[in-house]
């Protein structure tokens, strides 16, 4: 859909005063938005008539391993009534990622944000129940990081890879 | 000490998933129930921490992660054709649904997918529905059993035993099948395929017909659903929810139709949604008339992909559904995320190449039953516990594809 990725591209222009860097090679295409104007430009994104991002698909972290020293946020959104879709990413670094949660926006951002946390440790401020999702509470590191050991004993337990 | 399985310290036996409520804070007239993980009208291994008043219940939180098999993880370490396998064990009631969306990614990754062959196209897309049918059937029939219905989950597993033996026939496996491959197919489909295919739609179309009967307009069973876990349409789609429950809540959005996929678009079907016959729109029933009328459509669209596999991409001797299967799947570097309509909703895949090795450097998949059940707190706040099963069994999860 080029003619609807410019339309969105100059649309996204205007509602920030920055300059808007385009994800390579992404699709659906995506832009990157820094990490304190996440919440405001998703705000603006699902309010704006223009846009009416509606729905939240998926978020995704990944980590880029210690080499890079950094980890991305992806969020893919869509929008029901005019069939576009639009991926945010968000760069943070590795140690104490923070981010603002965007559940006050998209209800469905709930478990997929505790998610992230559960796997990457990326924490998200102003979530309303930041707990551990698919691990076991009390597990011990963040497991899709690439630099994560498992452990040997869990509980005494012996485990077996 | 020699071979000790286990070391018995007090450390090793607190409680690994506690509960969110305490029940020092509780009031006096509240209490905590615990249902599941081993229970079946939970539908596998999912837990609810339910925090009643009597039989009303307050506030749900479902723990779930006792199925959590590192899909992802193991996906970061295999090469793609491998990952198939693992994704046929997400959603295991539908795993032809599954491989066709992972395949769909990465054949976009690298570009072919303008190049299938339209036989495999139409093979997958049979498969698929005829995948789509079973799960449907598995949904309706257990969800009979969660409400004291007996007799239409045994008739359902003997119509599903058709399926799954047709597609044994085709893959050489039951459930997961790995016969959706990158490029292609594991075989073309065995000699005799459609025709058995076009004799079990004659024998199952009255089928659907005696199960509505039976069930899903049956006077019990309305009495149960109706009006019960009323879904708001603006709260299903802030919600994330997708599949025959965003359907049921009344809105005609269905990813074959809309992102034209495959060979959707040359197929004809129509979009059942909820209507509120019996009801509010978007309640429990609505769910489950959705998933019938689906069944009939997904009857439809295999007629027609037969129709076009005995006529115009007929099978033929030089046909090999490998032709294009690549031998080294290296995609350039890059992001995609795609998506497909399961039986339960919006199956999307993440995938980040970083085009210098075969194995993804990140694959995530979204899945559909995931964050549908993300929303049975939202509904269920209010009702009765036995109306919580209710709404529970209508939102059709598999506890495989919400853990992964």
């Amino acid at each position: 859909m080029p003619d609807k990725k410019e339309e969105l591209l100059s649309l996204i222009r205007q509602i920030t005063s920055e300059e808007v860097i385009e994800i390579p090679n992404s699709t659906p295409f995506g832009v990157i938005v820094k990490n304190e104007a996440l919440l405001s430009v998703c705000e603006r994104l699902y309010n704006d008539p223009a846009f009416y991002f509606d729905m939240l698909s998926c978020i995704t972290g990944v980590d880029n391993g210690p080499e890079a020293g950094m980890m991305e946020v992806i969020y893919h959104l869509y929008s029901i009534p005019f069939n576009h879709s639009l991926a945010l990413k968000v760069v943070l670094p590795r140690e104490n990622p923070e981010l603002e949660s965007v559940v006050s926006v998209w209800k469905s951002a709930n478990w997929l944000e505790r998610e992230v946390y559960d796997m990457f440790g990326i924490a998200f401020k102003n979530h309303p129940d930041l707990r551990r999702i698919l691990m076991p509470a009390d597990w011990k590191g963040f497991p899709l990081r690439k630099d994560y050991k498992h452990e040997e004993y869990y509980r005494g337990v012996k485990i077996e890879y | 000490m020699k071979n000790q399985q286990y070391i018995y310290k007090e450390d090793n036996l607190i409680d690994s998933e506690p509960n969110k409520f305490r029940v020092s804070e509780l009031k006096s007239e509240e209490m905590i129930i615990n249902l599941g993980p081993q229970h079946p009208s939970t539908h596998g291994v999912l837990r609810l921490e339910v925090l009643s008043d009597g039989e009303i219940i307050k506030e749900v939180v479902p723990h779930i992660g006792y199925l959590h098999r590192c899909f992802e993880k193991h996906a970061e370490s295999l090469p793609y054709n491998q990952v198939i396998p693992f994704v046929d064990r997400m959603d295991y009631v539908a795993a032809m649904n599954s491989e066709h969306a992972y395949a769909m990614g990465v054949e976009r990754m690298l570009g072919i997918s303008e190049q299938i062959p339209k036989r495999v196209e139409y093979i997958r897309v049979l498969m698929a529905e005829i995948n789509r049918i079973a799960s449907h059937l598995i949904a309706v029939g257990t969800y009979g059993l969660d409400l004291g219905a007996f007799t239409p989950f045994f008739w359902i597993m003997r119509d599903r035993e058709h399926i799954l033996r047709l597609l044994e026939w085709a893959s050489g496996a039951r459930m997961l099948y790995n016969y959706i491959w990158i490029g292609g197919l594991f075989y073309d489909l065995p000699v005799g395929f459609e025709q058995r295919c076009r004799e079990f739609i004659t024998y199952f179309k009255p089928k659907v017909g005696e199960l509505e009967k039976l069930l899903v307009n049956n006077k019990i069973f309305i009495d149960r659903t109706a009006n019960v876990g009323v879904l708001p349409l603006n709260l299903a789609i802030n919600s994330g929810v997708t599949g025959p429950m965003l359907r049921g809540s009344g809105l005609r959005f269905d990813l074959r139709r809309v992102d034209r996929y495959s060979v959707y678009p040359e197929l004809e079907f129509e979009v059942p949604i909820g209507e509120g016959k019996m009801g509010k729109v978007g309640d429990c029933w609505d769910r489950t008339w959705v998933r019938v009328k689906e069944i009939y459509e997904s009857l439809r669209i295999m007629d027609q992909c037969l129709d076009k596999l005995e006529g115009e991409h007929k099978r033929t001797r030089e046909f090999d559904p490998q032709t294009i299967v690549p031998k080294k799947i290296r995609p350039k570097a890059q992001e995609l995320y795609v998506r497909a309509e399961n039986p339960k909703g919006e199956l999307g895949f993440y995938f980040r190449a970083d085009g210098k090795s075969d194995i993804p450097f990140r694959c995530k998949a979204r899945a559909c039953s995931f964050v549908n059940l993300s929303i049975l707190p939202e509904i269920s706040r209010g009702v009765l516990i036995a109306d919580l099963i209710a709404i529970l069994g209508s939102i059709d999860i598999v506890l495989g594809e919400v853990d992964r």
